[in-house]
């Protein structure tokens, strides 16, 4: 097919889609086009595409006869209704017929509806309270100014009173927390459990927390025996890194539930 | 005596809650009478009919959703519109007091008319050659809007006219229609 074929049969579909569009659009007679036509036009040209525009333009064409035909099923529709009547014919009487025939032809068919728009007494009233109570614009709207308070000073044993800081450093208690480790694992290596259940279980997560900065920052390593399926922990006497330095770069997910907990100080402490 | 003083407060509500105007449509919707009057509000509108009939007035029942069939289910009335329309037919010293001019209203009727016949829309300018007909040039485009900021008509994007909400709660379409075409010449 040359380039000049091609253009038109593009062409061809283009006005194929904006007639379809077009009777639509407009809500003109479905049935002045002849879908055969079309669709052997469609059809003729449906080896010739290559590129993806020119298929999406068939795709497209296609669609838009599927709409022209739900239109025509529509027209059928309609006209089998009780309301159909011969457009020609009523036009002609409309234009035939003085205004105010038609009018009077319209009043037998139109029953208005009833509406009342009542300012009653009451309302009146209710409206005069509701306008004596209301405040002026201005200090409805009035501008909040910002509230100033002199600078004052905050001791730090208040501070800790409203827990905004903790007692103790961050790296306080890690260390603290190390030290328990290397006391605790006296075989070199402590049960995970054994070693963060604590006599609360919001102690027992906040041990989780901070052995997990432990295991990252090298201080301890996590052990599992697979004879026994246990996860254990082990301090690293001589760590590499500071207390604050990245080590351990892997994730170990290890869930904590309150189930297991108590099952875990049953006999131990009282819930 | 406790139950007939029970839906005498039940028919007050309702009334009240049908006439006034509560939103920017008027009438209220099915959930809403049912929320004031309880779930057996049809049959306190039923009862609100027999009472407004020899006033020449009746409770219409519109749904947004298509024609409801001849006995709705409650959940189709909880969804429908119910307003409070002229029963019988208004002569033309009452449409008068309306504020409607006759040829306003002849207008209306052959936009209504020729949107029916065309299947429940019909693009702006056939309605409009329609009615350079028999109106001046000036007052074409702004009684069409008219009739659209009234609820009667509505315009999509392609310029097509479509019957509006009003049209379908005033107008018996088929009065209409059969009335035009019993017109002689």
């Amino acid at each position: 097919m040359s380039s000049r074929d091609r253009k038109k049969a593009v062409e061809h579909l283009q006005g194929i889609i904006d007639l379809c569009n077009s009777i639509e659009a407009k809500g003109r007679d479905p049935f002045t086009v002849d879908v055969d036509e079309v669709i052997s036009a469609i059809k003729k040209h449906l080896g010739d595409w290559k590129s993806f525009e020119e298929l999406c333009l068939d795709a497209e064409a296609v669609d838009g006869l599927s709409s022209l035909i739900k239109l025509q099923s529509d027209w059928i529709k309609d006209r089998s209704t009780s309301l159909y009547r011969d457009p020609f014919l009523l036009g002609g009487i409309i234009k035939k017929a003085p205004n105010e025939k038609i009018a009077e032809v319209f009043l037998k068919a139109w029953h208005p509806i009833v509406e009342l728009e009542q300012m009653s007494a009451e309302m009146l009233l209710l409206a005069m309270q509701y306008w004596k109570g209301l405040l002026p614009i201005d200090e409805r709207w009035k501008k909040q100014e910002n509230v100033s308070t002199p600078i004052g000073f905050i001791s730090r044993e208040e501070l800790v009173r409203n827990k905004i800081i903790s007692e103790k450093t961050f790296n306080t208690e890690l260390n603290e927390l190390w030290n328990e480790l290397k006391q605790d694992a006296e075989s070199g290596e402590i049960r995970y459990q054994d070693f963060i259940y604590a006599d609360t279980f919001i102690e027992t997560i906040k041990r989780a927390y901070l052995t997990s900065f432990l295991i990252t920052y090298g201080y301890a390593t996590l052990k599992f025996h697979e004879s026994e399926n246990e996860i254990y922990i082990q301090p690293i006497k001589a760590p590499k890194g500071k207390l604050d330095s990245k080590i351990q770069s892997i994730s170990i997910p290890i869930s904590i539930s309150m189930d297991d907990w108590r099952k875990s100080r049953k006999g131990v402490i009282k819930n | 005596m406790k139950r007939k003083i029970f839906y005498v407060g039940k028919l007050k509500n309702a009334a009240h809650l049908l006439f006034y105007k509560h939103h920017i449509k008027p009438g209220v919707k099915g959930w809403e009478l049912k929320k004031s009057l309880g779930p057996d509000y049809p049959k306190i509108v039923e009862l609100l009919n027999n009472y407004l009939s020899p006033l020449n007035m009746e409770v219409k029942t519109v749904s947004e959703e298509g024609e409801l069939p001849e006995k709705p289910t409650l959940d189709q009335l909880d969804k429908a519109r119910f307003y409070v329309t002229i029963k019988g037919n208004l002569d033309q010293k009452e449409v008068k007091a309306t504020g409607w001019r006759i040829d306003d209203i002849s207008g209306l009727a052959v936009a209504v008319s020729h949107i029916i016949s065309q299947g429940g829309k019909a693009p702006r300018e056939e309605v409009e050659k329609l009615l350079r007909e028999k109106l001046p040039e000036w007052r074409i485009s702004q009684s069409i809007d008219r009739y659209i900021r009234g609820g009667y008509l509505i315009e999509d994007e392609n310029g097509l006219l479509y019957l509006d909400w009003r049209s379908k709660a005033e107008i018996n379409q088929k009065t209409l229609i059969d009335s035009l075409l019993e017109i002689k010449d």
